[in-house]
């Protein structure tokens, strides 16, 4: 029986799925956050008066956005060790690398555009009344941009969970990789990928739902579309 | 100088992308005097008041407050903004703040006040305005106009020596407009110096000790409100006046 033999499966390399899963969680949370302080540092650097910091970060969000993301990897891995061996990475140091670069780039843009979304007028008042720009943007306008912020970032967060698969391609042992090891070994395509694509689905799902859950909270009372 | 004078401006200019929009103005405003700016759409009038404290740069002149020039690069120009505050047309209370925290912010911020003291500060400047039950309210829960009493309780919290005012009254309906001038009323009667462009010349009329008719970037004409209405110099001046007055609504229902 198919069915019985597919859960069986299963059963038996619980212990390998599970750990599999947990570096994809680690891939995943480690990418996340590099992507989030460099894209603080690019959607700064974007908007920065210093117009040469600006136009780097733009060159570098065109770039990183403009190629595959399955190629950055490659890149990383196969490519910056040849550079220099001291960029000699192992592959789960290159997939995080490469997967951090890369959201990097596109929480930038996330950040810029919340940022840019609260209305001019708050800056204004803000120094009118005699704020300093950094006091303008930690207190007035940063608060409101993360919120506005929320569900793009959650859509990258998405993403990027589900972007960790690319990085079997470097020999990550995650959860891709064990799943297409063990699919070659017993030939059981379906349970084995069903599985892999199960346990994909609640990562994305609990995430999804624990941002919307953080939207609700800090949303503000008669601001934005409300309920 | 006066001992009296509070700010003065000398031949401000000021262009956008090549149109001139101030061609050199001259004021100056004396300690409690209220001077009313008015004159027609795009005639400068914003740009003027965002050009006193630098929010928009001037392309020449200078700003002199309290004798003293605000231009050079060694002036702490956040501290003089604290002591001149502006309240905005479109009101511009910081969004995610309750009405409360929008005045102790710049309180903590810039003053440097500890918590507690703030909020006592916050809670007096609301009840001046009325609001004091509307602590806790955010901006998005207030209407127009109590939104805007609000934003004249954060300016009047940071006991300015100077408040501008940029049309308050302009985005809001005519009987939320009448609580609003209430408010700049008392304000005027207790003594705060204000700078006021509007609309409203009716309050024009009863409140400033001058009103000031600015016409593409010159100020045309300045004077005592009875004289400039009454009898204007400057045909400008009377053109754009009877436009006005004509579809001015009668005085408030009582
Ligand atoms: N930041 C800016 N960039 C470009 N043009 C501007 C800018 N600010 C103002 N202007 C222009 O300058 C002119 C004067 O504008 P300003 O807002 O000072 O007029 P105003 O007298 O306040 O008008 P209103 O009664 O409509 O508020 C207008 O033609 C306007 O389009
Ligand atoms: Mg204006």
């Amino acid at each position: 029986m198919a069915m019985a033999d597919g859960w069986q499966i299963i059963q038996d390399n619980l212990d390998a799925f599970l750990a599999a899963a947990g570096v994809t969680v680690e891939v995943a949370v480690f990418g996340l956050a590099l992507g989030f302080a460099g894209g603080v540092l690019l959607a700064l650097s974007r908007l920065s008066s210093f117009k040469p910091l600006s136009w780097i970060a733009t060159i570098y969000i065109e770039i990183i956005r403009g190629t595959p993301l399955l190629i950055q990897i490659f890149f990383i891995y196969f490519g910056f060790g040849a550079i220099s061996p001291l960029l000699n990475f192992d592959a789960l140091t290159a997939g995080i690398l490469a997967l951090g670069l890369n959201s990097a780039a596109y929480q930038a843009e996330i950040i810029r555009g919340g940022i840019e979304s609260v209305p001019k007028g708050q800056m204004e008042a803000a120094r009118s009344i005699g704020m300093t720009r950094m006091q303008a943007m930690r207190h007035v306008i940063l608060p409101q941009s993360f919120r506005l912020m929320i569900p793009a970032m959650t859509n990258e967060m998405v993403t990027l969970i589900k972007d960790t698969s690319l990085v079997s391609t470097i020999t990550v042992v995650e959860l891709t990789f064990v799943g297409k090891q063990l699919t070659s070994r017993y030939l059981e395509a379906v349970p084995i990928l069903g599985f892999v694509a199960l346990i994909y689905f609640v990562m994305t799902f609990a995430t999804s739902r624990a941002m919307r859950y953080l939207e609700h909270k800090y949303r503000i009372p008669g601001y934005g579309e409300d309920e | 100088m006066s001992q009296d004078e509070i700010i003065r401006a000398v031949n401000i200019h000021k262009s956008f992308k090549g149109h001139e929009v101030l061609k050199g103005i001259d004021l100056s405003i004396s300690r409690q005097e209220v001077v009313c700016i008015i004159g027609p759409s795009g005639s400068g009038k914003s740009t003027f008041l965002r050009c006193l404290n630098r929010i928009t740069e001037p392309d020449k002149g200078e700003v002199l407050f309290e004798g003293k020039s605000i231009m050079g690069p060694d002036v702490d120009i956040d501290e003089v903004r604290s002591h001149m505050v502006m309240v905005f047309q479109s009101y511009n209370l910081f969004l995610h703040l309750t009405a409360k925290k929008n005045i102790m912010l710049a309180l903590e911020q810039v003053r440097g006040m500890g918590q507690e003291e703030a909020e006592a500060r916050a809670l007096d400047a609301l009840s001046k305005v009325g609001l004091e039950a509307k602590a806790d309210a955010y901006p998005g829960q207030l209407s127009g106009g109590q939104q805007q009493r609000v934003a004249i309780a954060r300016a009047i919290a940071m006991e300015p020596k100077l408040v501008m005012f940029d049309e308050p009254t302009s985005a809001l309906d005519p009987e939320l407009t009448y609580e609003v001038l209430d408010v700049m009323k008392k304000l005027a009667y207790g003594g705060m110096t204000m700078v006021v462009v509007t609309h409203e010349m009716g309050f024009a009329k009863d409140v400033a000790d001058r009103v000031v008719f600015m016409d593409h970037g010159v100020i045309v004409e300045e004077g005592d409100p009875d004289k400039i209405f009454t009898d204007p110099q400057n045909e400008r001046t009377r053109q754009f006046l009877k436009r006005v007055l004509k579809d001015e609504p009668g005085p408030p229902p009582a």
